[in-house]
Parts: structure tokens; C-alpha cells; sequence
């Protein structure tokens, strides 16, 4: 049973995930994405990995791809011109790729670790449970959760900084605001002046 | 099944996700890939926790999950800035940071 289930998930993600790079619409790619998230999902609660498992669907194939969809939606398909920089790189990267697997297959299969080539030691019920991780969360990895947390925000302060919309931006939705802010700015440059006055 | 089936499967998805940053020219599919790579790290480390008994790797796993996400917000914003501004989106021509 568990092999079955092992190579059900393994066909989805590798699928999905050579679909990702195969396909030619970005869109198609996000969508394939998820595919290959969710495949994988199951390969951890294989691993006995549930709150992570959980976490994958929730966070991943849930929130970051509702990201990845609108940006796509929104950015539109992309046309990638055949024209290469480096003559034949669509026949040499998918060589390196494979060399890439072969390296790291032969270092996977020829390190001396002995428990890699078992199943795994019994563990007991609450293995990857989400109270077991919360606990080891809050009490041994606390300095990372917290460290984790502040760079979620120091993202989100980036990611507004960049994708807002700025009053000079070159574009096409140039809207009325600029000149009001303008003139804003000249109407309130007399009040400024007292402090320069005063110094 | 064996912890190796799924270090293999791991590195099978690591060598695709490879693969895909070096022939795919689009920004938003190379964070795609970038975003293969990372699970399949997180698959490595869920396989070595269970083969250790151990469930620090699933930590690891989750700390990776959410420096994944850090990474797709400031991707995606530089995306759309990059769109807005007309720049093309095609890594070939982004080649200068003055843009």
C-alpha cells in the first residue's frame, strides 16, 4: 500500500514539476505548480510529516499560489524569443540537469548511512503532529520562529514598497494624482519656510 | 519504502528545477523553478528526519517553507514593478540593475 502511494505522489510531483518547465504559457506553469505541491503534500504525510503536510496545502498550494495566479493573470504570458545568448543552451542545460541527478544520485546511493537504506525507526503516535512541532517550535527553536516571523514582515514591507504605485512611475496609468500632489507640494512649501527663518 | 526512493525523488526534482532556470527565459517561471528546488530541500529533510527519528528536520522544513514564501513576495514585487515600469520581462535583457 504504501508503495502504491509512494509512486502515485512520485509521478505527480516529477510530472508536475517537468511540466512546469515544459510548458509554454506561464500560466499553465503556476497551475502545474500546484499539481506538483500538492503530490508532494502526500509524500510527506507518507513521511509521517503532517503538519507539514497541512502547512504545504494551506500555505503553499493555497496563499503563495493565489500570488503566483494573479501576478501571471496580471503580467500576462510572456513570449520567450528562440533566439539564444549562448548558442545551443536548450540542448546543454536539460545535459547539465541530468548530470546534476546523476551526481547526487551516486552520492545518495554510495554515502555509507546506514539508516537510509531502512524504512526508518518506529517512531511514537505525535511524530510531526502539529502540537509536537509547536512545542519544539516555541521551545527549542524559538530565536528562529521569531527571527522567521520578522522576516515575514520585512517582505511584506518590501513587497509594498516595490509593487506600489509610485507618483513618477513611467506608465500607462498615469492617472490625474501627480499634478494634484505637485501642486500640493508647491501650495505647502511657503509653510515650511518659517523653521529655515527661525534656525 | 526505503529513505533512498525519496532522496532520489528528491534529487530527481532538484535536477528538474535546475534544468528549468537554465532554459526558461521568463522571470516569473524561473521563480517557479526556484520554488521547485526548495521543496524538493524540504522533501530531503522530511525523508532524513524520519530515517533519524528525529523531528528537528520538520522545523527546518517549515522555516524553509516560510523563507520560500519571504522570497516569492519580493520576487513577484519586483515582477510587477518591472511590468509596470515596461521593462521587458525576459532575463536575457535584464541584464543592467539601472533598468
Amino acid at each position: 500500500m504504501k508503495e502504491v502511494c509512494f509512486f502515485a505522489g512520485a509521478i505527480g510531483a516529477l510530472g508536475g514539476a517537468i511540466a512546469v518547465i515544459a510548458l509554454r504559457n506561464a500560466f499553465y506553469s503556476v497551475l502545474a505548480l500546484i499539481v506538483h505541491l500538492i503530490s508532494l503534500a502526500g509524500l510527506f504525510l507518507l513521511l509521517q510529516g503532517e503538519f507539514i503536510a497541512a502547512a504545504q496545502i494551506v500555505v503553499y498550494a493555497g496563499a503563495v499560489m493565489v500570488l503566483y495566479v494573479f501576478v501571471a493573470a496580471y503580467v500576462g504570458n510572456v513570449d520567450e524569443p528562440l533566439w539564444e545568448p549562448i548558442p545551443g543552451q536548450r540542448f546543454i542545460a536539460p545535459l547539465l540537469g541530468i548530470a546534476l541527478f546523476v551526481e547526487l544520485a551516486i552520492a545518495i546511493t554510495g554515502s555509507s548511512l546506514q539508516s537510509i537504506d531502512t524504512q526508518g525507526p518506529s517512531v511514537a503516535l505525535g511524530f510531526g503532529s502539529p502540537s509536537a512541532i509547536g512545542k519544539l517550535l516555541l521551545e527549542r527553536f524559538l530565536i528562529a520562529f521569531e527571527a522567521a516571523s520578522l522576516l515575514l514582515l520585512v517582505a511584506a514591507v518590501g513587497a509594498v514598497v516595490l509593487a506600489g504605485r509610485h507618483r513618477g512611475a513611467v506608465g500607462g496609468e498615469a492617472s490625474p494624482q501627480p499634478e494634484n500632489g505637485v501642486r500640493v507640494a508647491r501650495e505647502a512649501s511657503p509653510a515650511a519656510a518659517p523653521p529655515e527663518a527661525t534656525s | 519504502m526505503d529513505i533512498t526512493w525519496y532522496l532520489v525523488l528528491s534529487a530527481m526534482l532538484f535536477a528538474v528545477g535546475v534544468a528549468g532556470v537554465l532554459i526558461r527565459r521568463s522571470p516569473l517561471v524561473i521563480l517557479l523553478c526556484l520554488e521547485l528546488m526548495l521543496n524538493a530541500g524540504n522533501l530531503a529533510l522530511l525523508a532524513f528526519s524520519r530515517s533519524l527519528g528525529n523531528q528537528d528536520g520538520q522545523v527546518f522544513a517549515l522555516i524553509v517553507m516560510v523563507i520560500a514564501a519571504c522570497e516569492v513576495v519580493v520576487g513577484l514585487g519586483i515582477i510587477v514593478a518591472a511590468y509596470r515600469r515596461r521593462i521587458p520581462l525576459n532575463v536575457d535583457d535584464l541584464r543592467s540593475l539601472r533598468g
